[in-house]
Parts: C-alpha cells; sequence; structure tokens
C-alpha cells in the first residue's frame, strides 16, 4: 500500500501548510499594529508593486473587455437585445471577470516576486542579518509587502474594470455606433452599490491572499537556489487556488445579504 | 592561556555552557563550551560542517540551542524578550560567512541599516554620514559608497560586511570565515584591523577561520572544535605543537 503511506504524507504536509499559513496570518496582525511602523518602506512598496503590475493590469483588461463583447454579442443579437450590452458586459467587469483576472495576474507578477525575493533573502542570510541589526524582519519585509498588496490590488482592480469597459465600448462604437456618453450613461445606470461594493471587498481579501502566501512561502524558503525557485512557483500556485476559494465564499456570503 | 588566578568573573563577556544542537538525527553540537575574556581574540577551528556557523547563531539567537546555557555580557540570551534581545544584539557585531548584504539597497543603505535602530548610541553631533564614511575608510573602500552589493567583488562585498559590522562599535565581533575568498594581501589587512579595532576600542571577537596564518597573527587564545566538543583549547603555540593527531591535522601545511 505505497499510495497510502504516500497519500498520507502528502494529507500531513498540505495539513501542516494550513496550520503553518495560518499562524504566519495571525503573526501578521499581530505585528500590523505594533511600533515602529515602516511607513517609508510602506511607501516604497506600494509604488514597486503597483509600478510592476499597472501596465500588465490594463492589457489584460482590456483585452477581456474587447473579447467578452466581441463574444456575446452575436447572442444577444439573436435574442434582439444588442441595446443590454452595456449593462451585461459592466456588470459582469464589475462584479467578477475584473477582480478576479486583475487578482491572478497579480498573483502571477507580485506573488512571485515576493516568493523569490524574500526567499533568496532567506538564502542568502540578509533576513538573519536584519533580526540582529535589532530590526524586525517581519515587520519590515512581510507586513510591509503584505499591506501594501492589499491596499494596491483595490486601485488596480478598479482601473482594470475601466479599462475593460473602454475595451468593451471600443467594439460597442464601431460595429454599434454606440457614442462614449450614452455607452458610459448605461454603464452607471446598470452598476449598483451592491455590486461595486462586495466586489471591491472581495479584492482586499484577494490582495491578503496573495501577499500573505508570496511572503509565507519566501520567508520560510528551504535552502539553495532551487529552495528559491520552488518558493516562487508555490506562492503562484497556492495563491490563485485560494483566490477562487475567497471568490466562491465572498460570492456565497454576497448571494445572502445582497439578495441579488 | 590567560593564567586562572586573574580571571575574575567581571572578566568574561562571553560564555557557552554545555550546548547541545541536532537537525534531526544530526547531531551537531554535543556538549560545547566556550569562554571569551574582556579584550581576547578567540580562534575557531574546526572541520567543515563541524558547526562552527551554527554554534555562533546560536550565540546570538538566530537559531535556538536544544540545550544549554548561553550568556552574553552575564545575560542568558536565551531567557531575554525580544526588545531586551534587541538592545544586546547591537552590542554584538555579527559578520556573516556570506557576507548577507541587503542586495536591493546601495552600499550607503547597507551601512545605514543597523543605525536605524540604533542611533541612540551615539550622540547628536556625529551624523550617519560621518559614520559610514569612516566605517568604509577603515576597511578602505570609500570610493564603493553608492554601488549596489552586485557590483561589488567577493572580497569587496566581506569588506563591506565588516565595516557594516563595525559601524555600531560592537564591544563583541562575531567573525564568521572574515578571510575566506580574499587574496593573501587583502587578508592580511583585513586581519591588521581587526587587531587594530581590539586595540583602540577593548573589542573582544571570536574568529572563525580555516586560515593558519590568520589564527597565528591574530589568536590570543584558540578553541578547536571537534565531533561537536570544544576538543581543545589554548594558545597558537600549545596547540601546534601538541602530538594528539586529531589536532596536528589542523597544524601541518
Ligand atoms: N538550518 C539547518 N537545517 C539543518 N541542518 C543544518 C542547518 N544549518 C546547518 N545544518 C547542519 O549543521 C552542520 C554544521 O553546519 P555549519 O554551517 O555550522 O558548519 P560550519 O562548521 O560552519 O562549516 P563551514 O566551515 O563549511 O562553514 C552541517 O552538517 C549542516 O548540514
Ligand atoms: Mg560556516
Amino acid at each position: 500500500m505505497a499510495w497510502y503511506g504516500r497519500l498520507k504524507t502528502r494529507k500531513d504536509a498540505f495539513l501542516i501548510e494550513i496550520g503553518e499559513l495560518s499562524f504566519f496570518t495571525f503573526r501578521f496582525f499581530k505585528d500590523l499594529f505594533k511600533y515602529p511602523f515602516e511607513f517609508k518602506e510602506l511607501a516604497r512598496q506600494c509604488y514597486i508593486l503597483g509600478n510592476r503590475s499597472l501596465v500588465l493590469v490594463c492589457i489584460t483588461g482590456f483585452i477581456i473587455g474587447l473579447v467578452l463583447t466581441l463574444q456575446t454579442r452575436p447572442t444577444l443579437m439573436e435574442f434582439g437585445a444588442v441595446s443590454w450590452m452595456p449593462s451585461m458586459v459592466s456588470i459582469s467587469i464589475v462584479r467578477e471577470i475584473g477582480p478576479i483576472i486583475t487578482a491572478l495576474v497579480c498573483a502571477g507578477r507580485i506573488g512571485s516576486g515576493i516568493g523569490a525575493e524574500l526567499g533568496s533573502m532567506r538564502v542568502t542570510e540578509q533576513i538573519d542579518a536584519m533580526e540582529v541589526s535589532g530590526t524586525n524582519p517581519f515587520k519590515y519585509l512581510v507586513v510591509t509587502r503584505v499591506l501594501a498588496i492589499t491596499l494596491m490590488l483595490p486601485l488596480l482592480v478598479i482601473i482594470g474594470d475601466a479599462v475593460a469597459l473602454f475595451g468593451s465600448f471600443i467594439v460597442e462604437n464601431t460595429k454599434g455606433n454606440v457614442s462614449f456618453t450614452l455607452y458610459f450613461n448605461q454603464v452607471f445606470d446598470a452598476i449598483e452599490f451592491g455590486d461595486l461594493m462586495p466586489a471591491t471587498i472581495k479584492t482586499f481579501f484577494f490582495g491578503l491572499a496573495i501577499g500573505l502566501v508570496g511572503c509565507y512561502k519566501g520567508y520560510y524558503c528551504k535552502k539553495g537556489t532551487a529552495g528559491v525557485g520552488a518558493a516562487a512557483n508555490s506562492a503562484v500556485v497556492v495563491a490563485s487556488l485560494l483566490l477562487f476559494v475567497i471568490d466562491f465564499i465572498a460570492v456565497f456570503i454576497t448571494d445572502i445579504f445582497f439578495d441579488l | 592561556m590567560i593564567p586562572k588566578t586573574h580571571i575574575t568573573q567581571k572578566d568574561i563577556v562571553l560564555q557557552i555552557k554545555d550546548l547541545q544542537k541536532s537537525f534531526g538525527d544530526n547531531h551537531v553540537l554535543n556538549g560545547f563550551n566556550l569562554t571569551l575574556y574582556q579584550g581576547e581574540n578567540l580562534v575557531i577551528m574546526g572541520k567543515s560542517g563541524s558547526g562552527k556557523s551554527v554554534m555562533i547563531k546560536c550565540l546570538v539567537g538566530l537559531m535556538e540551542a536544544d540545550s544549554g546555557s548561553i550568556s552574553v555580557m552575564h545575560k542568558d540570551i536565551t531567557k531575554l524578550n525580544q526588545s531586551a534581545l534587541d538592545i544586546l544584539r547591537a552590542d554584538i557585531g555579527f559578520l556573516f560567512q556570506g557576507s548577507a548584504l541587503y542586495d536591493s539597497m546601495t552600499v550607503r543603505e547597507n551601512l545605514e541599516f543597523p543605525l536605524r535602530r540604533h542611533s541612540k548610541r551615539f550622540n547628536k553631533n556625529t551624523t550617519t554620514d560621518t559614520l559610514v564614511i569612516e566605517a568604509l575608510q577603515s576597511v578602505g573602500l570609500e570610493s564603493a559608497i553608492d554601488l549596489m552589493p552586485s557590483e561589488l567583488s567577493g572580497g569587496m562585498k566581506k569588506r563591506v560586511a565588516i565595516a557594516r559590522t563595525l559601524i555600531l562599535k560592537p564591544k563583541i565581533i562575531l567573525y564568521d570565515e572574515p578571510t575566506s575568498g580574499l587574496d593573501p594581501i587583502t587578508a592580511k589587512e583585513i586581519i591588521l584591523l581587526m587587531k587594530k579595532l581590539q586595540k583602540q576600542y577593548g573589542t573582544s571577537s571570536l574568529i572563525i577561520t580555516h586560515d593558519v596564518d590568520c589564527a597565528r597573527v591574530i589568536s590570543d587564545r584558540m578553541l578547536l572544535l571537534i565531533d561537536g566538543k570544544d576538543y581543545a583549547v589554548g594558545t597558537f603555540l600549545e596547540l601546534s605543537k601538541n602530538e594528539d593527531p586529531k589536532i596536528k591535522a589542523f597544524f601541518k601545511n
């Protein structure tokens, strides 16, 4: 029964990882409110993380908006409902597609970056060096990065949403001769508080998940360069998976409270 | 060895008693003892993988020992809370074996980093800038102040790391292989620098090295780490004349 043994150790490793990640999260919240606050480093991280993913978020957003509109157009045409296009596209982008696509892009770009950066700092003993020089490396490296991405992701999602809607508008404009004002009037008519609010709250949790997983993987990186690669890689895999789990829970809760 | 009668409790700055540390089945340290007296240079030699780095990491609380007591300036570091440990650590300089420079920062920022938390150690008239330049001058690298670590050679990295260790003017300095990877001339300079510091500030140092020449020049006493124990302690002369084959192996060229 070798497969059973393998399964068991895998299950154990999985459960241990969940435990460690929970502990890591707990430590994050504990250190978050502890003096000294590393504001300068936080601002620097916000700039770096935002800057690193802005272009990518815009490109993917634009293409998603474009493609989504192109793909749904024939179906709506069949029902004679093309005029519903702006409301339909905007709701699906704001509620779901914008947040999840942006978060996935950021998990790939930022999550792996953090995992590799902290991983190599661990391997080359830079984290130990910080510790002996009296700076709490968890506060200086982990708290700032997790906080930075938690704050920046909602912003990036809003930008991504806007660009995606613009992409959708371009299709409508060329294919259906819809003017800019008309299109966005319809968009803002369609979007309600119940669409925007849960979607924005959700993205904070997305950011938190990406940051925590990336930092956790890097901070406890195994020795050697292979360890750094593995840290970066599994940061992306675990974060992406976690995003969908959070998304599912978020939609579930929204369904109860906002009565979709 | 310093004659026993002259040693009072006050002269001891660092003491390890019966230190044990294992990684799974790998028993690295097995009842290790060490005493460092005020103002002396104690050289530690041992084979690669014998646990020298593990031992000094336990000393500053980077690794947790399985058992045994470690006291630094009469404080048991295993019983200190985080803030007390941070204050104590400011008095201990630690030179990492692999330099451990922060590679996202310039040389200047690397040197400024330890000052972030411990600026109170200096009077108000000394600016960070003067401290940084002074430290770099002592290792002869003022010109590298605005370079990134990736632009430095291995030996230059080591010297910058030494400057970073010295900048807080620690009372105890732990050097993990300060001269490895350096050419003989620079190695000699570093050794002289270490000696100068000891004279100037009365620092006490633990020096881990494989370099017998370095050991001869700098050591007041030597300790051989073999089989996870403090196998032999004595002056360079005493140990180099010892007939024990395990000890002899370190000195034959
Ligand atoms: N974090 C760790 N996890 C598991 N084993 C470790 C760890 N750190 C060190 N070891 C083991 O402890 C032993 C001693 O390692 P250490 O780095 O102290 O050697 P060293 O005496 O400094 O050698 P060198 O002269 O090559 O630097 C080695 O067998 C190593 O495999
Ligand atoms: Mg070592």
